[in-house]
């Protein structure tokens, strides 16, 4: 059985999903479902007390989807690790997708305040996944520091640009002795195959999927996706070269050469 | 009593626990984590602690996220 393990545990699933940006908690469900996936990320945030809204955990069945807290919004490590602790008193178990993005306009992930805040989680007794650039050497950092897995990135996030720095995710995925997982950006089905082939163990999509009138059908064309990448990884792709070679025989044809 | 609830000063006329509080915003306990004066404060101790003028509450949930 070809399983994805993190933190010692069993994932039959290749495929994390998100659940922000849902037109409605009817369509996230049916997203969620027909993905297939076993671990669904959520954030955190403040009740608007004056207003509130039914809770998101109503809707999901946490029998059947582990839910990963992330700690988006946080600026720096001292935010992430607040956002993680809270999460974790919610009731969640200690696993935490860790973001730390100081720049709004990119989204792009502080490679510094996420190795700091990974190296006081991991301590604390965090199963921590990082969102991560696609930086190899930072790789080698977070995995020393005890990370579960590295989220390199694949494009900004809810871009939809697909896997925009695949050579270094290839030295990320060529190095890592834990799960890659590639997150953010991924837009299309042929996106995640394509992390998928290269060796990724897993990828993460959420935008791409809310961000259609049909989530759950997007849903299951990324879970095929995934699962053709993974496929195609596992049997080993044709090598390329830049010159033809034929694939019929060149020899027996009606002609006298 | 005065109290800073996710960034918003709130007056109240009565005592109340960080339990009758969350019960007057009509939260229930299963659905909000509370951080009093920047301390996360679990649910056991929700019933037994008594707020006083000038705590600061963060009340927070779970909602969608990528």
């Amino acid at each position: 059985m070809d399983q994805l393990i993190i933190a010692s545990r069993k994932f039959n699933s290749r495929l994390l999903v998100g659940t922000g940006k849902f037109a409605s908690n009817q369509a996230m469900i049916a997203a969620m479902e027909h993905s297939c996936s076993e671990i669904v990320t959520v954030a955190l945030r403040r009740v608007d007390i004056d207003n509130p809204e039914d809770s998101l955990l109503l809707n999901i069945n946490q029998e059947r989807y582990l839910l990963l807290p992330n700690t988006s919004g946080a600026r720096d490590a001292e935010e992430a690790v607040r956002l993680a602790r809270l999460a974790r008193a919610a009731g969640c178990l200690p696993w935490v997708k860790l973001e730390v993005t100081p720049d709004p306009y990119y989204l792009l992930p502080d490679p510094i305040e996420t190795l700091k805040a990974a190296e006081i989680l991991v301590k604390e007794g965090f199963v921590v996944l990082p969102y991560m650039p696609a930086d190899p050497v930072l790789a080698r950092r977070l995995e020393e520091a005890g990370a579960a897995t590295l989220m390199p990135l694949g494009a900004p996030i809810g871009t939809n640009r697909g896997v925009r720095t695949r050579d270094l995710i290839a030295i990320i995925i060529e190095q890592a002795n834990i799960p890659v997982i590639v997150d953010a950006g991924l837009g299309a089905p042929s996106h995640a195959a394509e992390a998928m082939e290269m060796g990724a163990d897993a990828v993460l999509v959420n935008t791409a999927l809310a961000d259609t009138p049909n989530p759950a059908a997007m849903a299951q064309a990324f879970r095929k996706g995934v699962e053709a990448g993974r496929e195609a990884y596992l049997a080993g792709l044709g090598a390329q070269r830049q010159q033809a070679e034929a694939s019929s025989p060149l020899t027996g044809f009606l002609r006298n050469d | 009593m005065q109290l800073t609830i996710n960034g918003n000063v709130k007056e109240y006329q009565d005592q109340l626990t960080v339990l009758q509080l969350l019960q007057h915003l009509q939260l229930s306990q299963e659905r909000v984590v509370v951080e009093l004066n920047r301390e996360i404060l679990s649910a056991d101790l929700h019933i037994d602690t008594e707020l006083k003028s000038g705590d600061t509450l963060e009340l927070v949930q779970f909602v969608g996220g990528g």
